[in-house]
């Protein structure tokens, strides 16, 4: 058994390295060391902690510890790259979960000790876990924070957890992607805030746990009805605000408890999920707000007709062009991971590149489902992590480029995000493929994007289409470049 | 169908609207071409040309317009060609349909349908049945050559053994495709070159072909878009601005190239008798412009004149009857596409569809009905551009200025923050218990050192930094853990499943994120 004291020793230590596994993905080489030293800070304390004071029931510890483990182990290594935003969405919603019954356990376990410490008993002579300890030694103003701390962790546990669940079955299409409210949409919302907030009122007043499992099932469904709402291109958002979510619920569980290792772990964990959703809200400009309540706001007039006509090409003519190009630039889009053609883009970029010819990728903030869901998939297809470029770094190589090659991307490539004020996406920072001397667009058809609106590049005069499935096109392209 | 050409009447023009290569290429559609006799001659194309593709030749013209239902031609039929034209026939030629009354009330009349070539909208897909644009493309180059003909030194600088010779010096009016066709052929003569247009978006096309753009110093330049692609007038401050620039050019430039036209007007007058007289004895204007009363009054109509300072004046029209092969193969080429997309199907049927925008447009006369002028195209030519402000540069002290402002600016929105931040902490710390400011403590530290650390994350890793935040924030088992050894039951049961999926979370989440940060690879 180990003590108070190496307990607490060894959660300094775990801190540490959670905050040196962060900091390691700073970049792509540290950051497969950095990975070790947060499983190794993992390991550290739970372990600790298992065999730490206060700890009972260690078969049952360990026989859902290996149950969980195994599941975990098998999940990640048949999941597809593809399917990561799904997986990390899945991930959210068990956190999420977690924390409701923390919570809900805490108060549980409030009350009985409470009971216990009002009978008399002595503190000796009752066995109590170690988080009994810490309820026991509570005073009644300790106390009501601690209800507030359960408070929050089931209201944002819940939303958390209801809302991956939504985020997870509209990555995986076993949901419509499109945005869906009930009648009086936000207003249901509001209205559904405002009961828990009375509820919570309620509970701190003395109120029984009906309250807390009522404040589960309402938050439950504001998790549910919140997402539901988006559509399915404003997930990366979403996904990293329930990342952020994640990590308040644990933190607030950390108040709870009285832990200081969850605590700063949650809030590692919950600044990281806020910073990538403000990476991505800035990279559509648009406000975080907005993108929560859904749809696209902020059209201030009619738009700028588009003109002239989509002019399409066949392989032979996209072989000729690249086997003349010297300098060709790929932008990858959600497209690309429908389609599962990261392979022949890979082959492709391997040929091209074979011949001395100078091909790099541009990746807009939001291509794709996750944040930098286009740089796994592509590492995934062996493509080079050096030649994979951000939007800063390659906007300005575009007009010395001879082709640009977009692969099932829309929006963020829209000119009329910069030439059209009344555009809907106007202001937002678009990838210049226009400005390459050719653009060869691979697309299923001619619909719009996500954000439904005409997309000028598509009729500009060094625009050409190349209608079809990105995999098969592709494909059909490899065997014709020399 | 049986598609003919006959052979010109107009003296002196010398082109033909159908080639051996392009009758190829109708015959593909399932037509059957007719030529009269020597048509091509002109051109450089012999009967027996036309023979080895399978053209039938006929001798004389009225038997060629009795036999064919579409007519190609070069000119507008003359009064007794109009004679010959019958019902159900389609004729495809230049027309100048604004003021042609005559031709479009015969064909009315005789229920010949008319297609103008020079109404083909100037829209992307009708570019290849451009003929104005082909023949101003010739039109351009041959005026340069005009001019190096009429013009006694060389185009380019040399420095020979026995001397120096400076460039030419030419300036082009009017950067419509004559005017750039010509800054392309003279500046690869070695010329230098300086051009001048009404409208501003065309200055890097000038640049493009390796001219220098004469840019007046004046706010309301006029919009090219909006008309369509071509010049409209110009205000009369405008107007001044533009002549005090040419006076300031007259006496330095060797050779001067006037394209400017505006749609169905009268050209306008651009080169004073004042500025010719400025010019140097030799030096040389071409006035592509002399059919419509030419961009320099002094200009004569079809002739050179010379002026009494020596000054060469060339007023010619037919500058692509002077290049009567390279003329006769774009224009037949003109010709052809409008007959490929008079048969969509390609079976020989000629299909006058007036759904089509570009055949709406060209078609003058159809079923008996004048139908010019056309409606406007439902797409407009180029896509308007809406003028960029372009800021001007600041100096260094407003630069100073403006930093300074943002200095101050992030100064006080910091303080502002953290002094609010400030009073919430001692609201807080005034009602929370001392245990929990603790972990307050803790928890606003980690706070910014999660903020410090993530900023620092490369974009390319934001998928593996989720998945590691996820596996991390599995930290939650730790609560469940020291919850599992109650008595009560739910608590229990709670406790096991909250580890289970803990677990879950933790293994899951850092296997998966080894797993792709293995995938990242340099090359």
């Amino acid at each position: 058994m180990m003590g108070e004291g190496i307990v607490s020793a060894a959660n300094i230590g775990a801190a540490v390295l959670f905050i040196l596994s962060l900091g390691g993905l700073s970049n792509q080489e540290s950051a497969k060391r950095a990975v070790w030293f947060g499983m190794v800070g993992m390991g550290i304390a739970v372990f600790v902690t298992i065999f730490g004071p206060g700890i009972y029931n260690t078969f049952l510890i360990v026989a859902a510890v290996l149950a969980g483990s195994y599941v975990g182990y098998f999940v990640s290594g048949k999941v597809q790259m593809t399917e990561m935003p799904q997986l990390v969405a899945a991930l959210h919603s068990f956190v999420g979960l977690a924390a409701v019954f923390i919570g809900l356990n805490a108060d549980m376990m409030l009350k009985s000790v409470t009971l216990l410490r009002d009978s008399g008993i002595d503190f000796q002579t009752v066995e109590l876990t170690g988080f009994g300890e810490k309820l026991w030694e509570k005073s009644p103003a300790e106390i009501a924070i601690l209800k507030a701390e359960v408070f929050l962790g089931v209201f944002i546990g819940a939303i958390t957890f209801t809302g991956s669940i939504v985020a997870f079955g509209k990555l995986a299409g076993k949901i419509d992607g499109k945005s869906t409210k009930l009648t009086g949409g936000h207003y249901l919302n509001a209205g559904a805030l405002v009961l828990c907030v009375f509820l919570g009122l309620f509970y701190l007043n003395g109120a029984g746990i009906w309250t807390m499992v009522l404040v589960t099932l309402i938050s439950g469904f504001i998790g549910w009805h919140l997402i539901m709402g988006i559509g399915g291109a404003d997930m990366p958002v979403v996904v990293s605000m329930l990342n952020s979510y994640s990590g308040w619920a644990a933190a607030a569980i950390g108040f709870t408890l009285g832990n200081d290792l969850l605590i700063v772990t949650g809030a590692l964990v919950g600044s990281s999920g806020a910073i990538l959703s403000y990476i991505m809200c800035k990279a559509m400009n648009r406000n975080f707000v907005s993108v929560i309540l859904g749809g696209f706001g902020g059209v201030s007039g009619p738009q700028m007709e588009v003109e002239g006509e989509q002019i399409s090409i066949d392989v032979d003519g996209v072989a000729v062009a690249l086997n003349d190009a010297n300098s060709i630039i790929i932008i990858p889009g959600y497209g690309m991971a429908v389609a599962q053609a990261q392979q022949s883009v890979s082959a492709l970029v391997r040929k091209l590149r074979a011949q001395d010819k100078d091909v790099k990728f541009a990746i807009h903030p939001v291509a794709g489902r996750l944040p930098g869901h286009m740089n796994v998939l592509l590492a995934e297809a062996k493509v080079p992590y050096d030649i994979v470029l951000e939007m800063d770094e390659i906007n300005e190589d575009f007009k010395d480029t001879d082709v640009a090659i977009v692969i099932g991307s829309n929006d963020i490539v829209n000119p009329a995000a910069q030439d059209d004020p009344n555009s809907p996406i106007a202001g937002m920072p678009v990838l210049e493929c226009w400005k390459a001397k050719q653009v060869f667009v691979s697309k299923r058809g001619q619909g719009t994007g996500y954000s439904g609106i005409e997309n000028p590049l598509f009729y500009k005069e060094n625009t050409r289409m190349f209608y079809g499935d990105a995999k098969v096109s592709l494909d059909a392209l490899l065997p014709k470049i020399d | 169908m049986i598609i003919g050409a006959p052979k010109e009447s107009f003296s002196g023009e010398t082109r033909v609207a159908m080639t051996p290569e392009s009758a190829v290429q109708i015959q593909k559609l399932g037509h059957e071409c007719l030529i009269q006799s020597g048509a091509g001659l002109l051109s450089g194309f012999n009967d027996e040309a036309y023979k080895d593709v399978g053209v039938k030749v006929v001798k004389t013209a009225s038997s060629l317009w009795k036999t064919s239902n579409v007519v190609v031609k070069v000119r507008q039929p003359n009064p007794s060609e109009l004679k010959l034209l019958i019902q159900d026939q389609t004729l495809i030629s230049f027309c100048n349909p604004a003021v042609n009354k005559a031709l479009l009330e015969t064909a009315s009349l005789k229920g010949t349908n008319v297609i103008a070539m020079e109404m083909v909208p100037r829209i992307s897909r009708a570019q290849k049945m451009d003929a104005l644009s082909s023949m101003a493309n010739i039109a351009g180059y041959r005026a340069v050559i005009e001019a190096s003909n009429n013009f006694g030194r060389f185009f380019t600088g040399q420095i020979t053994a026995a001397g120096k010779v400076p460039p030419a010096k030419v300036m082009v009016v009017g950067a419509g495709v004559a005017g750039l066709a010509a800054i392309g052929t003279a500046t690869s003569l070695g010329a230098i070159v300086k051009a001048f247009d009404v409208r501003p978006e065309v200055a890097e096309q000038i640049e493009s072909m390796g001219a220098e753009f004469l840019r007046l110093d004046f706010d309301d330049n006029q919009d090219g878009a909006s008309t369509g692609g071509y010049a409209a007038p110009s205000s009369p401050e405008f107007a001044a601005k533009q002549l005090e620039l040419f006076k300031s050019q007259a006496a330095d430039v060797d050779i001067l190239i006037t394209t400017a036209l505006i749609p169905n007007r009268e050209a306008p007058e651009l080169w004073t008798k004042e500025m010719v007289e400025a010019m140097k004895p030799g030096s040389v204007i071409v006035d592509l412009a002399a059919e419509r009363g030419g961009n320099c009054k002094l200009t004569v109509m079809d002739e050179r004149i010379v002026t009494e300072n020596g000054v060469i004046i060339i007023g010619y029209t037919d500058f692509p009857s002077r290049m009567a092969s390279q003329a006769s193969t774009l224009y037949s080429n003109n010709i052809r596409h409008m007959i490929s997309d008079l048969t969509p199907k390609k079976d020989g049927n000629v299909e006058h569809n007036m759904e089509d925008d570009v055949i709406r447009g060209v078609t003058v006369v159809y079923n008996k009905k004048i139908t010019f002028p056309p409606p406007p195209p439902k797409i407009s030519a180029i896509a308007s551009v809406k003028r960029k402000e372009t800021p001007k540069p600041l100096s260094r002290a407003e630069l100073r200025e403006k930093e300074k402002e943002v200095f101050s600016s992030a100064t006080k929105s910091q303080v502002g923050l953290l002094s609010l931040g400030g009073v919430l902490m001692l609201m807080i710390g005034v009602f929370a218990p001392e245990s929990f400011m603790q972990h307050f403590i803790v928890f606003v530290l980690a706070c910014f050192i999660g903020f410090q650390v993530i900023w620092n994350v490369s974009h390319a890793l934001h998928t593996p930094l989720m998945a590691v935040t996820n596996a991390i924030s599995g930290i939650v088992i730790l609560g469940a853990l020291l919850q599992i050894g109650s008595g009560n039951f739910l608590v229990v049961l709670l406790s096991v499943i909250a580890v289970f999926i803990a677990s879950i979370n933790i293994v899951g989440g850092f296997l998966v994120t080894r797993r792709m940060l293995a995938m990242f690879q340099k090359s």
